[in-house]
Protein backbone atom coordinates (compact mmCIF):
# COMPACT_ATOMS: atom_id res chain seq x y z
CA UNK A 1 0.00 0.00 0.00
CA UNK A 2 0.95 3.66 -0.23
CA UNK A 3 1.46 5.50 3.05
CA UNK A 4 2.84 8.79 4.35
CA UNK A 5 5.99 8.04 6.32
CA UNK A 6 8.05 10.16 8.69
CA UNK A 7 11.73 10.17 7.78
CA UNK A 8 13.06 12.97 9.96
CA UNK A 9 12.56 16.63 10.72
CA UNK A 10 10.58 18.30 7.91
CA UNK A 11 10.92 15.14 5.83
CA UNK A 12 7.75 13.15 5.20
CA UNK A 13 7.32 10.97 2.10
CA UNK A 14 4.66 8.78 0.57
CA UNK A 15 6.18 5.32 0.16
CA UNK A 16 5.11 1.78 -0.59
CA UNK A 17 4.70 -0.19 2.64
CA UNK A 18 3.45 -3.73 3.38
CA UNK A 19 -0.35 -4.00 3.65
CA UNK A 20 -1.52 -4.43 7.24
CA UNK A 21 -3.01 -7.73 8.41
CA UNK A 22 -5.34 -8.84 11.19
CA UNK A 23 -2.96 -9.52 14.11
CA UNK A 24 -5.22 -9.70 17.19
CA UNK A 25 -8.77 -11.13 17.38
CA UNK A 26 -10.52 -7.79 17.84
CA UNK A 27 -8.72 -6.08 14.90
CA UNK A 28 -10.28 -4.78 11.72
CA UNK A 29 -8.60 -3.57 8.54
CA UNK A 30 -9.97 -0.27 7.18
CA UNK A 31 -9.52 1.00 3.62
CA UNK A 32 -9.04 4.73 4.18
CA UNK A 33 -11.23 7.06 2.12
CA UNK A 34 -10.40 10.36 3.88
CA UNK A 35 -7.70 11.37 6.36
CA UNK A 36 -6.68 14.77 7.72
CA UNK A 37 -3.45 16.44 8.78
CA UNK A 38 -3.70 17.62 12.39
CA UNK A 39 -1.91 20.37 14.26
CA UNK A 40 -0.32 17.70 16.42
CA UNK A 41 1.06 16.04 13.26
CA UNK A 42 3.08 19.24 12.88
CA UNK A 43 4.72 18.49 16.25
CA UNK A 44 6.00 15.30 14.64
CA UNK A 45 6.92 17.12 11.43
CA UNK A 46 8.91 19.63 13.46
CA UNK A 47 10.50 16.72 15.38
CA UNK A 48 9.65 18.24 18.78
CA UNK A 49 7.91 15.08 19.98
CA UNK A 50 10.46 12.34 20.71
CA UNK A 51 10.01 8.65 20.00
CA UNK A 52 9.52 8.59 16.23
CA UNK A 53 11.45 6.23 13.99
CA UNK A 54 12.22 6.71 10.31
CA UNK A 55 9.55 4.90 8.33
CA UNK A 56 6.73 5.38 10.85
CA UNK A 57 3.32 5.88 9.20
CA UNK A 58 1.62 9.07 10.46
CA UNK A 59 -2.03 10.08 10.71
CA UNK A 60 -4.61 9.79 13.47
CA UNK A 61 -7.67 11.42 11.87
CA UNK A 62 -9.12 8.97 9.35
CA UNK A 63 -12.18 7.11 8.16
CA UNK A 64 -12.97 4.49 5.56
CA UNK A 65 -14.54 1.17 4.68
CA UNK A 66 -14.13 -2.03 6.64
CA UNK A 67 -12.42 -4.61 4.43
CA UNK A 68 -11.48 -7.37 6.89
CA UNK A 69 -12.36 -8.27 10.47
CA UNK A 70 -10.92 -10.53 13.17
CA UNK A 71 -13.16 -13.02 15.00
CA UNK A 72 -13.62 -10.60 17.94
CA UNK A 73 -14.63 -7.58 15.86
CA UNK A 74 -18.26 -6.46 15.74
CA UNK A 75 -17.79 -4.66 12.40
CA UNK A 76 -18.83 -6.04 9.03
CA UNK A 77 -16.96 -5.69 5.75
CA UNK A 78 -18.37 -2.80 3.71
CA UNK A 79 -19.38 -0.67 6.69
CA UNK A 80 -18.25 2.95 6.62
CA UNK A 81 -16.55 3.99 9.88
CA UNK A 82 -14.84 6.95 11.53
CA UNK A 83 -11.98 5.81 13.77
CA UNK A 84 -11.11 7.68 17.03
CA UNK A 85 -7.43 8.59 17.37
CA UNK A 86 -7.43 7.10 20.87
CA UNK A 87 -7.03 3.33 20.95
CA UNK A 88 -9.11 2.03 23.85
CA UNK A 89 -9.95 -1.46 25.08
CA UNK A 90 -13.39 -0.67 26.50
CA UNK A 91 -12.83 -3.03 29.45
CA UNK A 92 -10.25 -1.56 31.82
CA UNK A 93 -11.00 0.58 34.86
CA UNK A 94 -10.57 3.80 32.85
CA UNK A 95 -12.54 2.77 29.77
CA UNK A 96 -15.40 1.62 31.99
CA UNK A 97 -15.37 5.08 33.62
CA UNK A 98 -15.60 6.70 30.17
CA UNK A 99 -12.00 7.91 30.37
CA UNK A 100 -11.02 6.26 27.11
CA UNK A 101 -7.85 8.32 26.57
CA UNK A 102 -6.50 6.84 29.82
CA UNK A 103 -6.90 3.21 28.67
CA UNK A 104 -4.48 0.91 30.50
CA UNK A 105 -4.45 -1.83 27.88
CA UNK A 106 -3.86 -0.23 24.49
CA UNK A 107 -0.23 0.88 24.75
CA UNK A 108 2.00 -2.21 24.36
CA UNK A 109 3.87 -3.00 27.59
CA UNK A 110 7.30 -2.23 26.16
CA UNK A 111 6.28 1.26 25.01
CA UNK A 112 4.48 2.02 28.29
CA UNK A 113 7.80 2.23 30.09
CA UNK A 114 8.87 5.72 28.97
CA UNK A 115 5.69 7.59 29.90
CA UNK A 116 5.37 5.62 33.14
CA UNK A 117 8.82 6.89 34.08
CA UNK A 118 8.05 10.43 32.93
CA UNK A 119 4.48 10.94 34.18
CA UNK A 120 4.18 8.29 36.91
CA UNK A 121 1.63 6.37 34.85
CA UNK A 122 1.70 5.12 31.28
CA UNK A 123 -0.28 6.91 28.57
CA UNK A 124 -2.61 4.98 26.27
CA UNK A 125 -2.13 4.06 22.62
CA UNK A 126 -2.74 6.51 19.74
CA UNK A 127 -2.62 5.98 15.99
CA UNK A 128 0.23 7.44 13.98
CA UNK A 129 2.02 9.18 16.79
CA UNK A 130 5.10 8.73 18.96
CA UNK A 131 6.34 5.36 20.18
CA UNK A 132 5.58 6.74 23.66
CA UNK A 133 1.94 6.19 22.69
CA UNK A 134 2.57 2.77 21.18
CA UNK A 135 3.98 3.60 17.76
CA UNK A 136 0.83 2.32 16.03
CA UNK A 137 0.94 2.78 12.22
CA UNK A 138 -1.39 5.64 11.32
CA UNK A 139 -4.15 6.50 8.92
CA UNK A 140 -2.45 8.66 6.27
CA UNK A 141 -2.30 5.46 4.24
CA UNK A 142 -4.45 3.32 2.01
CA UNK A 143 -5.10 0.77 4.76
CA UNK A 144 -4.93 0.75 8.57
CA UNK A 145 -5.02 -2.02 11.14
CA UNK A 146 -7.52 -0.90 13.82
CA UNK A 147 -7.19 -2.69 17.20
CA UNK A 148 -10.24 -3.03 19.49
CA UNK A 149 -12.44 -2.41 16.47
CA UNK A 150 -15.50 -3.40 18.51
CA UNK A 151 -14.99 -0.32 20.76
CA UNK A 152 -13.62 2.64 18.77
CA UNK A 153 -14.92 2.83 15.20
CA UNK A 154 -18.22 4.64 14.74
CA UNK A 155 -20.44 3.23 11.98
CA UNK A 156 -21.71 6.03 9.73
CA UNK A 157 -25.11 5.64 8.10
CA UNK A 158 -25.51 6.32 4.38
CA UNK A 159 -26.12 10.01 3.75
CA UNK A 160 -23.44 12.32 5.14
CA UNK A 161 -20.28 12.86 3.11
CA UNK A 162 -16.86 11.92 4.49
CA UNK A 163 -16.10 15.58 5.14
CA UNK A 164 -19.21 16.02 7.26
CA UNK A 165 -18.13 13.29 9.72
CA UNK A 166 -14.33 12.90 9.40
CA UNK A 167 -13.54 15.25 12.29
CA UNK A 168 -15.35 13.00 14.75
CA UNK A 169 -11.99 11.18 14.82
CA UNK A 170 -10.33 13.90 16.90
CA UNK A 171 -10.79 17.65 16.59
CA UNK A 172 -14.57 17.91 16.94
CA UNK A 173 -14.70 15.82 20.15
CA UNK A 174 -11.58 17.65 21.32
CA UNK A 175 -13.22 21.06 20.83
CA UNK A 176 -16.41 19.77 22.46
CA UNK A 177 -14.59 18.32 25.49
CA UNK A 178 -12.67 21.62 25.82
CA UNK A 179 -15.98 23.47 26.11
CA UNK A 180 -17.37 20.81 28.46
CA UNK A 181 -14.26 21.16 30.65
CA UNK A 182 -15.00 24.90 30.81
CA UNK A 183 -18.30 23.99 32.55
CA UNK A 184 -20.25 26.62 30.67
CA UNK A 185 -23.45 27.97 32.22
CA UNK A 186 -26.05 29.77 30.10
CA UNK A 187 -25.04 33.35 29.43
CA UNK A 188 -21.37 32.86 30.34
CA UNK A 189 -18.57 34.88 28.84
CA UNK A 190 -15.98 32.52 27.39
CA UNK A 191 -12.56 33.40 25.95
CA UNK A 192 -10.80 31.00 23.56
CA UNK A 193 -7.11 31.39 22.72
CA UNK A 194 -6.18 29.97 19.30
CA UNK A 195 -8.44 29.73 16.26
CA UNK A 196 -6.94 26.56 14.90
CA UNK A 197 -9.31 23.64 14.30
CA UNK A 198 -9.70 22.77 18.00
CA UNK A 199 -10.18 26.41 19.02
CA UNK A 200 -12.83 26.93 16.34
CA UNK A 201 -14.71 23.79 17.35
CA UNK A 202 -14.47 24.90 20.99
CA UNK A 203 -16.06 28.23 19.95
CA UNK A 204 -18.86 26.37 18.17
CA UNK A 205 -19.37 23.98 21.10
CA UNK A 206 -19.38 26.74 23.73
CA UNK A 207 -22.10 28.60 21.83
CA UNK A 208 -24.16 25.39 21.52
CA UNK A 209 -23.77 24.92 25.28
CA UNK A 210 -25.39 28.29 25.86
CA UNK A 211 -22.47 30.70 26.26
CA UNK A 212 -23.71 34.29 26.03
CA UNK A 213 -20.54 35.58 24.42
CA UNK A 214 -17.51 33.75 23.07
CA UNK A 215 -14.40 35.81 22.39
CA UNK A 216 -11.81 34.19 20.11
CA UNK A 217 -8.18 35.36 20.18
CA UNK A 218 -5.67 34.86 17.35
CA UNK A 219 -3.78 36.92 14.77
CA UNK A 220 -4.46 35.11 11.48
CA UNK A 221 -7.18 37.16 9.70
CA UNK A 222 -8.65 34.14 7.89
CA UNK A 223 -8.97 32.15 11.13
CA UNK A 224 -10.51 35.10 13.00
CA UNK A 225 -13.00 35.47 10.15
CA UNK A 226 -13.99 31.79 10.56
CA UNK A 227 -14.52 32.39 14.30
CA UNK A 228 -16.77 35.37 13.54
CA UNK A 229 -18.73 33.28 11.03
CA UNK A 230 -19.50 30.85 13.88
CA UNK A 231 -20.87 33.69 16.00
CA UNK A 232 -17.81 34.62 18.08
CA UNK A 233 -16.47 38.08 18.82
CA UNK A 234 -12.76 38.31 18.07
CA UNK A 235 -9.63 39.93 19.47
CA UNK A 236 -6.56 40.17 17.22
CA UNK A 237 -3.65 40.31 19.67
CA UNK A 238 -1.60 42.25 17.15
CA UNK A 239 -4.23 44.98 17.14
CA UNK A 240 -5.43 45.07 20.74
CA UNK A 241 -4.27 44.56 24.32
CA UNK A 242 -5.90 41.22 25.09
CA UNK A 243 -6.23 41.51 28.89
CA UNK A 244 -7.71 44.97 28.76
CA UNK A 245 -10.00 44.07 25.86
CA UNK A 246 -11.35 41.00 27.69
CA UNK A 247 -12.06 43.02 30.85
CA UNK A 248 -13.84 45.72 28.89
CA UNK A 249 -15.87 43.18 26.87
CA UNK A 250 -17.07 41.40 30.03
CA UNK A 251 -18.24 44.38 32.07
CA UNK A 252 -15.06 44.50 34.12
CA UNK A 253 -15.63 41.02 35.55
CA UNK A 254 -13.43 38.94 33.24
CA UNK A 255 -14.45 35.81 31.31
CA UNK A 256 -16.21 33.12 33.38
CA UNK A 257 -14.23 30.47 31.55
CA UNK A 258 -11.10 30.47 29.42
CA UNK A 259 -9.91 27.85 26.93
CA UNK A 260 -6.25 27.51 25.93
CA UNK A 261 -6.41 25.89 22.49
CA UNK A 262 -2.83 26.83 21.66
CA UNK A 263 -0.76 24.66 23.97
CA UNK A 264 2.96 24.62 24.13
CA UNK A 265 3.10 23.50 20.55
CA UNK A 266 6.82 23.66 20.20
CA UNK A 267 7.35 21.61 23.33
CA UNK A 268 7.45 17.84 23.39
CA UNK A 269 7.06 15.09 25.94
CA UNK A 270 10.36 15.06 27.74
CA UNK A 271 12.10 17.69 29.84
CA UNK A 272 15.30 17.59 27.81
CA UNK A 273 13.38 17.88 24.58
CA UNK A 274 11.57 20.81 26.09
CA UNK A 275 14.89 22.49 26.70
CA UNK A 276 15.93 21.78 23.12
CA UNK A 277 12.73 23.21 21.77
CA UNK A 278 13.11 26.31 23.89
CA UNK A 279 16.67 26.77 22.71
CA UNK A 280 15.70 26.27 19.09
CA UNK A 281 12.72 28.54 19.05
CA UNK A 282 13.05 30.99 21.87
CA UNK A 283 10.49 33.44 20.56
CA UNK A 284 7.76 30.93 19.84
CA UNK A 285 8.34 28.90 22.99
CA UNK A 286 8.04 31.97 25.17
CA UNK A 287 4.90 33.14 23.36
CA UNK A 288 3.15 29.85 23.73
CA UNK A 289 3.88 29.50 27.44
CA UNK A 290 2.61 33.04 27.62
CA UNK A 291 -0.90 32.01 26.52
CA UNK A 292 -1.67 29.92 29.59
CA UNK A 293 -0.32 32.63 31.92
CA UNK A 294 -2.43 35.20 30.11
CA UNK A 295 -5.54 33.02 30.29
CA UNK A 296 -5.08 32.55 34.05
CA UNK A 297 -4.71 36.28 34.49
CA UNK A 298 -7.73 37.09 32.33
CA UNK A 299 -10.25 34.65 33.81
CA UNK A 300 -12.55 36.01 36.51
CA UNK A 301 -12.13 35.08 40.18
CA UNK A 302 -13.52 31.60 40.77
CA UNK A 303 -13.49 30.98 37.03
CA UNK A 304 -12.75 27.84 35.03
CA UNK A 305 -9.70 27.08 32.92
CA UNK A 306 -9.85 24.43 30.19
CA UNK A 307 -6.67 23.28 28.46
CA UNK A 308 -7.14 21.21 25.28
CA UNK A 309 -3.83 22.48 23.89
CA UNK A 310 -1.07 19.92 23.95
CA UNK A 311 1.52 20.16 26.71
CA UNK A 312 4.05 17.42 27.18
CA UNK A 313 6.75 18.45 29.57
CA UNK A 314 7.47 21.07 32.20
CA UNK A 315 6.21 24.62 32.20
CA UNK A 316 8.36 27.43 33.41
CA UNK A 317 6.95 30.30 35.50
CA UNK A 318 3.55 28.71 35.97
CA UNK A 319 1.49 31.27 37.94
CA UNK A 320 0.46 29.06 40.82
CA UNK A 321 -0.33 32.11 42.94
CA UNK A 322 -2.87 33.36 40.40
CA UNK A 323 -4.51 29.97 40.44
CA UNK A 324 -4.75 29.86 44.23
CA UNK A 325 -5.52 33.47 45.08
CA UNK A 326 -8.29 33.69 42.45
CA UNK A 327 -9.71 30.27 43.35
CA UNK A 328 -9.54 28.86 39.83
CA UNK A 329 -10.31 25.37 38.57
CA UNK A 330 -8.34 23.69 35.79
CA UNK A 331 -9.50 20.79 33.63
CA UNK A 332 -7.47 19.27 30.84
CA UNK A 333 -6.53 16.00 29.16
CA UNK A 334 -6.33 14.04 25.96
CA UNK A 335 -9.80 13.61 24.50
CA UNK A 336 -11.97 10.66 25.52
CA UNK A 337 -13.12 10.49 21.90
CA UNK A 338 -15.28 7.36 22.24
CA UNK A 339 -17.34 9.09 24.94
CA UNK A 340 -18.49 11.81 22.50
CA UNK A 341 -18.71 10.31 19.01
CA UNK A 342 -22.32 9.09 19.14
CA UNK A 343 -23.88 12.31 20.46
CA UNK A 344 -21.80 14.47 18.13
CA UNK A 345 -22.72 12.35 15.10
CA UNK A 346 -26.34 12.85 16.13
CA UNK A 347 -25.84 16.62 16.23
CA UNK A 348 -24.22 16.54 12.78
CA UNK A 349 -27.08 14.49 11.32
CA UNK A 350 -29.59 16.91 12.94
CA UNK A 351 -27.82 19.84 11.28
CA UNK A 352 -26.76 21.41 14.59
CA UNK A 353 -23.05 21.15 13.84
CA UNK A 354 -21.26 21.66 10.53
CA UNK A 355 -17.53 21.00 10.37
CA UNK A 356 -16.90 21.36 6.64
CA UNK A 357 -16.30 25.13 6.87
CA UNK A 358 -12.86 24.36 8.26
CA UNK A 359 -11.51 22.50 5.22
CA UNK A 360 -9.35 24.72 3.03
CA UNK A 361 -7.54 22.13 0.93
CA UNK A 362 -8.09 18.63 -0.44
CA UNK A 363 -5.13 16.71 -1.81
CA UNK A 364 -4.44 13.19 -3.04
CA UNK A 365 -2.41 11.19 -0.51
CA UNK A 366 0.52 11.29 -2.94
CA UNK A 367 0.78 15.07 -2.33
CA UNK A 368 0.72 14.77 1.47
CA UNK A 369 4.19 16.31 1.85
CA UNK A 370 2.94 19.49 0.15
CA UNK A 371 0.05 19.52 2.59
CA UNK A 372 2.36 19.29 5.60
CA UNK A 373 4.62 22.06 4.35
CA UNK A 374 1.81 24.51 3.63
CA UNK A 375 -0.24 23.67 6.73
CA UNK A 376 2.86 24.54 8.75
CA UNK A 377 4.09 27.57 6.83
CA UNK A 378 0.84 29.24 5.80
CA UNK A 379 -1.51 28.86 8.74
CA UNK A 380 -3.71 31.73 7.63
CA UNK A 381 -4.84 30.11 4.38
CA UNK A 382 -4.28 26.40 5.06
CA UNK A 383 -6.78 25.90 7.87
CA UNK A 384 -7.33 22.14 7.38
CA UNK A 385 -6.03 19.65 4.83
CA UNK A 386 -7.92 16.48 3.90
CA UNK A 387 -5.98 13.75 2.10
CA UNK A 388 -7.63 11.29 -0.25
CA UNK A 389 -5.83 7.95 -0.72
CA UNK A 390 -6.33 6.37 -4.11
CA UNK A 391 -7.37 9.62 -5.78
CA UNK A 392 -5.38 11.32 -8.51
CA UNK A 393 -5.98 14.98 -7.78
CA UNK A 394 -7.86 15.97 -10.93
CA UNK A 395 -11.04 14.55 -9.43
CA UNK A 396 -10.59 16.58 -6.25
CA UNK A 397 -11.11 19.96 -7.89
CA UNK A 398 -14.25 21.57 -6.48
CA UNK B 1 7.09 -5.34 63.30
CA UNK B 2 7.57 -7.85 60.56
CA UNK B 3 7.65 -11.49 61.47
CA UNK B 4 10.46 -13.59 60.09
CA UNK B 5 8.85 -15.76 57.49
CA UNK B 6 10.65 -17.79 54.85
CA UNK B 7 7.94 -16.72 52.45
CA UNK B 8 8.86 -13.09 53.09
CA UNK B 9 12.60 -12.96 52.55
CA UNK B 10 12.43 -9.17 52.46
CA UNK B 11 12.21 -9.37 56.24
CA UNK B 12 15.38 -11.37 56.47
CA UNK B 13 18.41 -9.55 57.74
CA UNK B 14 16.35 -6.92 59.47
CA UNK B 15 16.73 -9.02 62.56
CA UNK B 16 14.19 -8.88 65.31
CA UNK B 17 14.90 -5.25 66.03
CA UNK B 18 12.10 -3.56 67.93
CA UNK B 19 11.05 -0.96 65.43
CA UNK B 20 7.75 0.50 64.30
CA UNK B 21 7.09 -0.19 60.66
CA UNK B 22 4.82 1.80 58.43
CA UNK B 23 2.20 0.15 56.21
CA UNK B 24 4.28 0.20 53.03
CA UNK B 25 5.35 -3.12 51.45
CA UNK B 26 8.82 -4.22 52.56
CA UNK B 27 10.28 -3.86 49.08
CA UNK B 28 9.60 -0.11 49.13
CA UNK B 29 11.84 0.34 52.16
CA UNK B 30 14.67 2.82 51.80
CA UNK B 31 17.14 0.28 53.12
CA UNK B 32 19.36 -1.55 50.68
CA UNK B 33 19.81 -4.36 53.15
CA UNK B 34 17.41 -7.20 52.55
CA UNK B 35 19.81 -9.79 53.93
CA UNK B 36 21.71 -9.96 50.68
CA UNK B 37 18.55 -10.27 48.61
CA UNK B 38 17.35 -7.98 45.90
CA UNK B 39 13.62 -7.55 46.37
CA UNK B 40 11.37 -6.26 43.61
CA UNK B 41 7.66 -6.37 43.01
CA UNK B 42 4.61 -4.78 41.53
CA UNK B 43 0.86 -4.72 42.07
CA UNK B 44 -1.73 -4.36 39.31
CA UNK B 45 -5.49 -4.42 39.56
CA UNK B 46 -7.16 -6.76 37.10
CA UNK B 47 -10.89 -6.75 36.43
CA UNK B 48 -11.13 -10.53 36.73
CA UNK B 49 -12.00 -13.24 39.20
CA UNK B 50 -9.15 -14.38 41.52
CA UNK B 51 -9.71 -18.05 40.64
CA UNK B 52 -9.20 -17.28 36.95
CA UNK B 53 -6.01 -15.37 37.71
CA UNK B 54 -4.71 -18.12 39.96
CA UNK B 55 -5.26 -20.70 37.22
CA UNK B 56 -3.05 -18.64 34.96
CA UNK B 57 -0.11 -19.17 37.31
CA UNK B 58 -0.60 -22.92 37.47
CA UNK B 59 -0.30 -23.54 33.75
CA UNK B 60 3.20 -23.17 32.23
CA UNK B 61 1.77 -22.57 28.75
CA UNK B 62 -0.43 -19.72 29.96
CA UNK B 63 2.38 -18.35 32.09
CA UNK B 64 4.64 -18.29 29.05
CA UNK B 65 2.10 -16.16 27.19
CA UNK B 66 2.80 -13.25 29.56
CA UNK B 67 6.50 -13.62 30.36
CA UNK B 68 7.93 -11.85 27.32
CA UNK B 69 10.73 -12.86 25.02
CA UNK B 70 13.59 -13.20 27.52
CA UNK B 71 11.92 -15.45 30.06
CA UNK B 72 10.00 -18.72 29.87
CA UNK B 73 9.05 -21.61 32.11
CA UNK B 74 9.26 -25.36 31.53
CA UNK B 75 7.77 -28.16 33.62
CA UNK B 76 10.42 -29.77 35.84
CA UNK B 77 10.51 -33.04 37.77
CA UNK B 78 7.31 -33.68 39.73
CA UNK B 79 5.66 -30.39 40.57
CA UNK B 80 8.84 -28.39 39.93
CA UNK B 81 8.95 -25.49 37.51
CA UNK B 82 12.11 -24.43 35.64
CA UNK B 83 12.50 -20.72 34.87
CA UNK B 84 14.67 -20.11 31.83
CA UNK B 85 16.20 -16.66 31.59
CA UNK B 86 17.75 -15.68 28.27
CA UNK B 87 20.62 -13.28 28.85
CA UNK B 88 22.72 -11.64 26.19
CA UNK B 89 25.33 -14.40 26.53
CA UNK B 90 23.51 -17.59 27.57
CA UNK B 91 20.44 -19.15 29.13
CA UNK B 92 20.20 -19.41 32.90
CA UNK B 93 17.98 -22.25 34.13
CA UNK B 94 16.58 -22.05 37.66
CA UNK B 95 14.66 -25.00 39.02
CA UNK B 96 11.99 -24.08 41.57
CA UNK B 97 9.59 -26.01 43.79
CA UNK B 98 6.17 -24.71 44.83
CA UNK B 99 6.12 -23.40 48.39
CA UNK B 100 2.57 -22.07 48.49
CA UNK B 101 -0.48 -22.86 46.44
CA UNK B 102 -3.63 -21.44 47.98
CA UNK B 103 -6.31 -21.25 45.27
CA UNK B 104 -7.45 -17.70 44.64
CA UNK B 105 -4.93 -16.31 47.14
CA UNK B 106 -1.30 -17.13 46.62
CA UNK B 107 1.16 -19.08 44.56
CA UNK B 108 4.91 -19.12 45.23
CA UNK B 109 7.99 -20.93 44.04
CA UNK B 110 11.43 -21.20 45.64
CA UNK B 111 14.64 -22.27 43.97
CA UNK B 112 15.83 -25.76 44.94
CA UNK B 113 19.17 -26.52 46.65
CA UNK B 114 22.04 -25.98 44.28
CA UNK B 115 20.14 -23.83 41.77
CA UNK B 116 22.21 -21.24 39.93
CA UNK B 117 20.13 -18.44 41.41
CA UNK B 118 18.70 -18.28 44.94
CA UNK B 119 15.25 -16.91 44.26
CA UNK B 120 11.68 -16.80 45.48
CA UNK B 121 8.81 -15.81 43.21
CA UNK B 122 5.46 -15.13 44.81
CA UNK B 123 2.07 -14.03 43.48
CA UNK B 124 -0.57 -12.88 45.94
CA UNK B 125 -4.19 -12.09 45.13
CA UNK B 126 -6.54 -9.83 47.08
CA UNK B 127 -10.03 -8.61 46.31
CA UNK B 128 -9.84 -5.02 45.10
CA UNK B 129 -12.16 -2.40 46.60
CA UNK B 130 -15.27 -1.02 44.90
CA UNK B 131 -15.72 -3.86 42.44
CA UNK B 132 -12.44 -3.15 40.67
CA UNK B 133 -11.57 -6.83 40.49
CA UNK B 134 -8.45 -8.40 41.98
CA UNK B 135 -5.21 -6.83 43.15
CA UNK B 136 -2.39 -9.03 41.89
CA UNK B 137 0.96 -8.59 43.59
CA UNK B 138 4.03 -10.24 42.16
CA UNK B 139 7.13 -10.30 44.28
CA UNK B 140 10.60 -11.58 43.46
CA UNK B 141 13.39 -11.91 46.02
CA UNK B 142 16.69 -13.12 44.63
CA UNK B 143 20.28 -13.33 45.73
CA UNK B 144 22.69 -13.02 42.82
CA UNK B 145 26.00 -14.81 43.15
CA UNK B 146 28.75 -12.44 44.27
CA UNK B 147 26.31 -10.01 45.89
CA UNK B 148 25.78 -6.52 44.55
CA UNK B 149 28.53 -6.84 41.95
CA UNK B 150 26.78 -9.94 40.66
CA UNK B 151 23.52 -8.01 40.58
CA UNK B 152 25.03 -5.22 38.53
CA UNK B 153 26.63 -7.72 36.18
CA UNK B 154 23.24 -9.37 35.75
CA UNK B 155 21.66 -6.02 34.89
CA UNK B 156 24.32 -5.50 32.25
CA UNK B 157 23.46 -8.87 30.72
CA UNK B 158 19.86 -7.83 30.34
CA UNK B 159 18.41 -9.45 33.46
CA UNK B 160 15.98 -7.06 35.09
CA UNK B 161 13.45 -8.95 37.25
CA UNK B 162 11.68 -5.72 38.18
CA UNK B 163 10.90 -4.77 34.58
CA UNK B 164 10.18 -8.38 33.61
CA UNK B 165 7.75 -8.78 36.50
CA UNK B 166 6.05 -5.45 35.80
CA UNK B 167 5.65 -6.24 32.11
CA UNK B 168 4.40 -9.77 32.75
CA UNK B 169 1.65 -8.46 35.05
CA UNK B 170 0.62 -5.87 32.47
CA UNK B 171 0.40 -8.58 29.77
CA UNK B 172 -1.72 -10.70 32.12
CA UNK B 173 -4.01 -7.73 32.71
CA UNK B 174 -4.39 -7.14 28.97
CA UNK B 175 -5.07 -10.80 28.29
CA UNK B 176 -7.69 -11.18 31.02
CA UNK B 177 -9.41 -7.83 30.47
CA UNK B 178 -9.33 -7.67 26.68
CA UNK B 179 -8.63 -11.21 25.45
CA UNK B 180 -5.43 -10.14 23.71
CA UNK B 181 -2.02 -8.57 24.29
CA UNK B 182 -1.66 -5.15 22.69
CA UNK B 183 0.83 -4.84 19.85
CA UNK B 184 1.61 -2.16 17.29
CA UNK B 185 2.79 -4.78 14.80
CA UNK B 186 0.97 -4.41 11.52
CA UNK B 187 1.50 -7.97 10.32
CA UNK B 188 1.43 -11.43 11.82
CA UNK B 189 4.79 -12.94 12.67
CA UNK B 190 6.49 -15.10 10.06
ZN1 LIG C 1 -5.57 15.38 15.60
ZN1 LIG D 1 -9.16 0.44 28.37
Amino acid sequence: MRALTWQGKHDVRVETMPDPQIVNPRDAIIEVTSTAICGSDLHLYDAVIPGLKAGDILGHEFMGRVVETGPGSTLKPGQRVVVPFTISCGACFFCRAGQFAACDNSNPVETQEASELLFGHPVSGFFGYSHLTGGYPGGQAEYVRVPFSDVGPLVIPEGPTDEEVLFLSDILPTGWMAAENAQIAPGDNVAVWGCGPVGLFAVQSALLMGAGQVIAIDHHPRRLELARSLGAKTVDYRQSHVLEALMEMTGGIGPDAVIDAVGMESHGFSPDNLMDAAKQKIGIGADRAHVLRLALTAVRKGGRVSIPGVYGGLADKFPLGTLMEKGLQIRTGQTHVQAYTKQLLHRILEGEIDTTFLISHRLPLEQAATGYRNFRDNQNDWTKVVLKPGRSGADLLP
Amino acid sequence: MRQHDPAHPQAMGQGEAEQDHDSAPGRTARTLDFGGYQVVGRTVTIAADPALIHDHFRDPARLNAILGSHLRVEPGAGDHLVWVLATSSREIRVETAPVHDRPGEMRAWRSVEGAELDVEIKVQLREAPAGRGTEVEAHVAYRPKWGLAGHLAARLRGIDPKAQGRQALKRLKMLLETGEIATARNRRAG
